[in-house]
Formats: C-alpha cells, structure tokens, sequence
C-alpha cells in the first residue's frame, strides 16, 4: 500500500515527507515498545506508535522503516520532525486510536506480514 | 580497520548514535544490507543496555575481512544471572525507561538472534563485557 493511500486512511497529517508518498509499504506493526519493533520487524512495515521521542526515530532508523505514524492526534515536536526529515522518513500523525487506526488499515488491505514468526 | 566510540549512561539524546554511525559506516563499506540491520539491531539493544543499566561505557568495532567484531564494555553492577537475563520479557529497568519504549526484556535475546555469535562475560559490581561477532562470508535468515 502506497503511503499516500494510508494518509487518506487514517485522515493523517503529513509532518515531514511530502514528496515521499508514493513509497510502497508491505505491512504495518503497531507498537508502543522499541524493543518489540526492534524484536519483530522484518520487513518494509509503517510503524504506527503512541511513544513520542527520538528514540522512535532512532529505532525506525536503524530498522529500515521509512514511514511513521503517531496516533491519537499527537503532535510531533519541531524537533523530532527536523529529526525525520534529516533522515529521510515520513511523518504522520491521524486522530484515530491505536486500535482503529490499525483497525482501518487493515480493512483498506494492509494486512499482516512484515514481522517474524512468532513461536 | 577498528572504531571505538563512547556510550554516555542515561543520555538519550545520544543513545543510539553510536549504533547508527557504525550501520552507516558499514553500509558505506558495501557490506550486504541484511547484515547490516542485523548488526545494527545487536549494537542498538547493547548501546541501549549500557546506556540505561551499565553507567555508560564503550563500544569497539574491528572489522577485518571476515568478521565484525563488536565490544560492548561498561563498568556498571553486572549481571548476576546471565541466564535469567537471557529470557524473553525478564527485564530489571525502571518505569521510567518503560516508558520510553525500552526495557521490554527483549534486547539480550534480539542481540543473539541477531549475532552469529555472542559471548557475555559479566562480573557483578564490577561491570560487563558483551562481544558480539558476525560472519562477513556466511548467508543467514
């Protein structure tokens, strides 16, 4: 799923990455936890989160994930928007909880994938 | 070619630097991308570590043509239970670090996942070596 499909989705505002939205995502992993996304994640995912602070930033980073989505209508700090644009990610932030934005996605056809297996 | 960088204890402006110069670097060095998540992930979860239980400490880097070894060094209180450390969802950090999206008692474990291999020496009071080494030549999943 494009990203551009996923702002209108989740209603999402775009923070940084304007001219990225034509990135191609294969799954999405929602998570609060760092340690689980660094844990799971496997392949090209849009990691939707309520934890707001660079680590978020650093972790996606190092993970290879290029588009973030902050839930519940959080706003990025200026300077975590200066962060992902300095490392070329995608911003997003929608007013849909957690569960009803990942609910939503799912819906439109994002479906799983993009983490390990699980034991 | 060998690299060593600083870890400061509780900085987490800076806490995670140090893994992603070393990915960078790495991915400068042509080194095939799988394996330089794999050894960016295992130096995070350490950097991590060092950064919230070992005080602070060091990272050193030696990469020759077959190998990437990595030390991660601090002289914080141990780990008096390696193997309890070991076990997925054990972890000993504070609400506060929780709630920073880390100490899900995942980050040992993710380092021996991610590392062909993985030795820890650690001495209680005295602090804690974690060597992490990948094979340049050998494919993993």
């Amino acid at each position: 799923m494009k990203v551009s499909e996923i702002v209108e989705v989740l209603s999402a505002r775009v923070y940084a990455g304007e001219d990225q939205l034509d990135l191609d995502v294969q799954s999405a992993c929602g998570a609060d936890l760092m340690s689980d996304v660094m844990a799971f994640v496997k392949e090209s995912v849009v990691l939707l989160t309520g934890l707001m602070n660079p680590q978020v930033l650093r972790t996606a980073d190092l993970m290879d994930i290029k588009a973030i989505v902050f839930v519940r209508g959080k706003v990025p700090s200026s300077d975590l928007v200066q962060i992902a644009k300095d490392s070329g990610m995608i911003l997003l932030t929608t007013k849909y909880s957690m569960f009803l934005a990942c609910g939503r996605l799912y819906e439109a056809g994002l479906h799983g994938g993009g983490i390990r297996e699980i034991a | 070619m060998k690299l060593s960088l600083s870890i400061p204890w509780m900085d987490f402006s800076a806490a995670g630097k140090a893994s992603a110069e070393v990915k960078k670097l790495l991915a400068r060095l042509g080194i095939e991308q799988g394996l330089v998540k794999r050894i960016a992930i295992a130096m995070y979860e350490g950097e991590m570590n060092i950064a919230i239980h070992g005080g602070g400490g060091t990272a050193d880097i030696e990469l020759t043509p077959d190998l990437v070894d990595i030390y991660l060094r601090d002289h914080g209180p141990g780990i008096p239970d390696i193997g309890l450390a070991m076990t997925e969802g054990y972890s000993t950090a504070s609400e506060e670090i929780r709630n920073m999206g880390f100490g899900a008692g995942m980050g040992l474990p993710n380092m021996k996942r991610n590392a062909d291999e993985l030795y820890i020496e650690s001495v209680v009071n005295q602090g804690t070596t974690v060597h992490l080494v990948f094979h340049l030549n050998r494919k993993q999943e």
